[in-house]
């Protein structure tokens, strides 16, 4: 039966083809296409009405016409090899390789759709994640196992901090051996990903990275499967081979797009903003495959990308996504604009996992009073800025005053950092404490008094001042 | 050629099989040859439509579906506590030892421990006459839950034979009934109730107790009461599932049934760790003892999170019918109405607001209307009540499910996004959120509490209702200029605000705060309140009360004061007392005497 082939179509729609007369085909099996030319295309059942069969095809329809087709359906859902070798190779979206090396020799074959992770068999994940960056260590502080988005704009310096994150992640934690990357580029220029592939190669984890790369003049149906072929690959070397997996996905807005326009070319009734209605389970098939197995020594950490369309964090995109990811790095434009990097919109942004992952034992003792205390400070100076602007600075009052120093001196010395500095949590802790003192105790009103006794030194923040100076 | 029912087309979630033969809406069914659970959501002439609870990679045109005559029921006995099941009532951790980490299609587990062995006393004896309802046995369920086995509601009849009290698993038939018709019933531990269909019950009760929280916003400010229905509606990153999770935690019903629908594999490992660490303060036990979690993530088959809402609700009514007040926590209903909409789609039906299916509304309303303070077939009383999350697109609340939902609930806890970037825990704004059970309660408040209790709360709203309006004033002139009675109300406001509404889920003590110490908070607020209020009256600056430290020492009685030693606050009047005596005397404030 797998080799019984069929000639022609019935109906040729966008990335869709249909065929009639068919028998023994089963849902969301893959299709082979051999076309006149002696191409070969590959595609996905993606319907059934009794004898007719609705095929997504991944490379396109053009040059497709209702008699130049050979179909054969394989009886198999759509599978990768996988191997330990995928390290250090390039795939297109669909899991071909890319780089000329040939064939990856699999040792077994995954089905790139996954299957959920019984809830009872993950591991609560605790393991912190040093990134070297202050205000994500300190404040929206990444663990190992979970899926932190970068919300982003065009033209932000997203893909800039993706690499910090990569290149000072990777040399903290004791068992660094086992750490890799698996990098899915959907719709990204190709200077995008050549940026991407330098700076690995430059930093020299290429040996350690597998890509996946559907640049933005790829088809638009490989797209969607580019994310499962990464993560398929990500769950079977972490949890197979025990390793620290980090995947980046870039772009999902791009990957959200390419879904809308599968989805109305079948004919769907679209949700908000025409898209598809199953975005959120779709965009949690996805998501939700970050974690860490009970039991098993490896985990899947995922940053996703994602440019918000006009900066807007209410579109369906970003929106849908805040809800499944466990928080969210947020990108801020204007901090962007007066030349601070990374622009990290503390307010905005949060990790969930956060609080049972620092704190004594894992980072220090007065982490979570460090950061809730700037985190409220920093959303009173927003106050005072919006009254500053109305008033001017000098009407304000002596404590707003003081809120306005706060602010500055915050987002130059603790949000902006070089992009070759990395900074220790303890760095990064006291500097916290040392910006506070800008404040009067009285104003602290978030921490403990016990650690505020140990922590608070007064006109600790002069060096600051007089740098400015 | 009729080879009896078989698959027609198949299109995600909902297959359809033609000129089918015997099936009955609602009905569960088998699907194909892994035996996918189903249920039949729609019949015509030539189409019967199945939504499979399942994925359906795989399946293929011509298997066969095999109908079971029945619809899709929850399993009732003992063993429900401490378990976590998927929407559809399979267990999860028999699913990981039969099909590893991964959920594989078709897997099945009975919900209920078939081999587990209960301590059964039985509670009738032959010849006593039966009614649905009644309770015929009973067995320790944990050993802070006493598990009563009730009649079925529909039977009735005469006890012919009963077994010895002593050790039996669910199946064990433990009873016999004659019912009118001289038909005989066995009785075992276990039952069956179809999970679309609220479980009867005598009448309904007025509500008069409120659900206790420990939360100092909801008991105080926004109370629900025993039987009631809440909503948290919240965007992303808000605190909805920290609040549920705190409700789940500290709030005093017997049970808590969690359900987590479509949220995220993360959060439900999580409850799974706390709850089995955390003691309950009342029974001593760890909170699992009382606990049922349904957990349907957000990356599981979307019609089972549909099915996920009605059987936690099904499981909290069959131990209210046992005389329990149950908590239910759905979190969240936004993906359970996605859900909805989503089959809806592939059913190409005519979509209503934002693609949402037009019966949307009954739906919900269907759902929150299980709620109520009731008086059970077997005389006792029992509660459920249904503590909702919402999570509006772009926490825009003019969306379908926050509107529709706001109909059909009395409370509304509205999150708010800036309290949440400002980690002002809970986020919920007190000028958005209401609770209509207010005047149903104020009669227990003020008596179990303080007589005092409702007109403190009035006057804590009205101060930050005061300071609302203030606040318009500051954002354009700066607060400097304001008279200093209005200073006076800010301070006060921002004393409530951050000592009082504000709570920190990881202290200790701040946790879980009892009702009479949220009293005792109230009443030295506004107690500083009307002493400095006194003094401003005579001309003194607020600066000078500021000074003197007693808004910061106030901030801080949610950490100072231990929940256990509430005579400490007798300290802070005399401190209010001592230090503003200070200030009333003429010397130490010449400015104000000029």
């Amino acid at each position: 039966m797998a080799n019984l082939q069929y000639k022609g179509l019935s109906e040729i729609n966008g990335p869709l083809i249909a065929l009639d007369h068919v028998s023994g085909v089963s849902y969301e099996e893959m299709v082979e296409i051999a076309l006149e030319d002696g191409s070969r295309r590959y595609g996905r059942v993606v319907q059934i009405e009794g004898d007719k069969a609705i095929v997504q095809v991944f490379e396109g329809t053009s040059g497709m016409s209702l008699d130049n087709t050979r179909t054969r359906f394989t009886g198999r859902p759509m599978e990768i090899p996988l191997s330990p070798e995928l390290l250090g190779r390039v795939f297109n979206g669909a899991g071909r390789p890319i780089d000329g090396m040939g064939e990856v020799y699999a040792k077994q074959y995954g089905d790139v759709n996954g299957r959920p992770l019984n809830p009872v068999s993950r591991t609560y994940p605790r393991n912190y994640i040093n990134t070297g960056i202050s205000t994500i260590d300190c404040m929206t502080t990444l663990i190992r196992g979970q899926k932190l988005p970068i919300f982003s704009g065009s033209g932000m310096s997203h893909n800039k901090l993706a690499v910090q994150i990569v290149r000072q992640a990777q040399i903290t934690g004791e068992d660094n051996a086992s750490f890799c990357v698996i990098f899915a580029a959907m719709g990204v220029t190709n200077d995008v990903a050549d940026y991407f592939r330098r700076s690995f190669e430059e930093s020299g984890v290429m040996s350690k990275v597998v890509m996946f790369l559907n640049l933005s003049n790829d088809p638009i149906i490989e797209r969607i499967l580019t994310p499962k072929c990464a993560l398929t690959a990500a769950e079977y070397l972490a949890f197979e081979h025990g390793m620290h997996v980090l995947v980046i996905l870039t772009d999902i807005t791009s990957y959200c797009e390419a879904l809308r326009e599968f989805s109305s070319s079948k004919g769907e009734i679209p949700g908000r903003k025409g898209y598809p209605g199953y975005l959120y389970s779709d965009l949690a098939s996805l998501y939700e495959r970050a974690g860490i197995v009970a039991g098993r020594k490896g985990s899947v950490t995922q940053i996703p990308i994602l440019t918000m369309p006009n900066d807007d964090i209410t579109h369906p995109v970003p929106d849908l996504t805040g809800y499944i990811t466990e928080g969210q790095i947020v990108l801020d434009r204007s901090l962007e604009q007066s030349g601070c990097y990374p622009p990290i919109g503390v307010l905005p942004s949060l990790s969930r996992l956060m609080k049972d992952g620092i704190g004594a034992g894992f980072t220090r003792d007065d982490h979570s009073a460090v950061s809730n205390q700037l985190f409220a400070s920093y959303a009173k100076v927003q106050d005072a800025r919006a009254l500053a602007s109305v008033i001017g600075e000098e009407e304000l009052s002596k404590v707003d005053q003081m809120y306005m120093e706060f602010g500055r001196m915050f987002e130059k010395f603790f949000v902006s950092q070089g992009a070759d500095e990395n900074r220790t949590i303890e760095q990064t802790l006291d500097l916290g404490w040392k910006l506070l003192s800008l404040l009067p105790i009285e104003e602290l009103d978030r921490v403990d008094n016990e650690i505020l006794k140990k922590h608070y030194v007064e006109n600790a923040a002069q060096e600051f001042q007089e740098g400015r100076s | 050629m009729n080879k009896g029912n078989v698959i027609y087309s198949i299109n995600g979630p909902v297959v359809t099989v033609r000129n089918a033969s015997g099936f009955s809406m609602m009905e569960m069914v088998y699907v194909g040859a892994k035996k996918l659970i189903g249920e039949v959501i729609s019949i015509s002439n030539e189409v019967t439509t199945i939504q499979v609870y399942e994925v359906t990679t795989g399946l293929k045109p011509g298997e066969t579906v095999e109908g079971t005559g029945a619809p899709l029921c929850a399993n009732l006995g003992p063993g429900i506590l401490r378990n976590i099941f998927d929407g559809i009532e399979r267990p999860l951790k028999d699913i990981e030892k039969a099909s590893g980490h991964f959920i594989a299609e078709g897997s099945s587990a009975p919900s209920l421990d078939q081999e587990k062995k209960w301590d059964v006393t039985l509670k009738v004896k032959p010849s006593d006459s039966v009614s649905g309802g009644m309770v015929y046995a009973s067995c320790p369920e944990t050993p802070a839950v006493e598990h009563r086995c009730l009649v079925p509601p529909a039977l009735s009849g005469t006890i012919t034979w009963t077994a010895p009290n002593g050790e039996y698993t669910v199946q064990d038939v433990i009873a016999k009934v004659r019912d009118k018709k001289g038909v005989e019933h066995q009785l075992t531990l276990c039952q069956r109730w179809p999970i679309r269909s609220p479980r009867p019950v005598s009448r309904r009760l007025p509500i008069s107790r409120p659900l206790i929280t420990g939360q100092r916003v909801l008991d105080t400010l926004f109370p629900i009461a025993k039987g009631g229905t809440a909503a948290v509606p919240g965007g992303f990153g808000t605190g909805k599932t920290m609040t549920q999770h705190q409700i789940a935690k500290w709030c005093d019903a017997d049970i808590i049934v969690y359900v987590g629908c479509g949220e995220r594999g993360n959060e439900m490992t999580q409850v799974l760790d706390e709850f089995s660490e955390l003691i309950d303060p009342r029974t001593q036990r760890p909170l699992t003892d009382r606990t049922v979690l349904i957990a349907n993530t957000s990356n599981m088959p979307v019609a089972a999170r549909e099915a996920s809402i009605y059987t936690g609700v099904t499981l909290a009514e069959y131990y209210r019918d046992m005389g329990y007040h149950v908590a239910v926590m759905a979190d969240s209903t936004s993906r359970w109405a996605e859900a909805l909409r989503e089959i809806s789609g592939r059913l190409e039906e005519m979509p209503a607001e934002e693609g949402f299916p037009a019966y949307l509304p009954s739906r919900i309303s269907q759902f929150y209307e299980r709620a109520g303070y009731m008086e059970t077939k077997c005389g006792a009383e029992g509660s459920v009540s249904i503590i909702g999350a919402v999570s509006p697109q772009g926490a825009d609340f003019s969306e379908p499910v926050t509107q529709n939902t706001k109909r059909f609930v009395r409370c509304f806890w509205a999150l708010d996004k800036s309290l949440a970037y400002a980690r002002h825990y809970a986020a919920i704004n007190w000028n958005l959120s209401y609770s209509e059970y207010l005047d149903d309660l104020a009669a227990w408040y003020n008596r179990e509490v303080d007589p005092k209790f409702m007109d403190c709360r009035r006057q804590i709203t009205s101060l930050l209702g005061e300071e609302n309006k203030l606040m318009e004033i500051v954002k354009l002139i700066g607060a400097d200029v304001l008279p200093d009675y209005q200073k006076l109300i800010l301070e006060v406001a921002k004393v409530i605000r951050v000592g009082f509404l504000q709570q920190n889920a990881f202290h200790k003590d701040d946790t879980y705060v009892p009702m009479i110490k949220q009293f005792k908070m109230m009443e030295v607020i506004l107690y500083l309140y009307k002493k400095a209020k006194n003094l401003v009256d005579f001309g003194v600056p607020v600066n000078f009360i500021r000074e003197t430290g007693l808004f910061d020492s106030l901030i801080k009685i949610k950490y100072e004061v231990p929940n256990d030693h509430l005579e400490q606050f007798d300290g802070y009047f005399q401190e209010i007392d001592r230090k503003l005596e200070a200030l009333s005397k003429p010397e130490s404030t010449p400015a104000a005497m000029e």
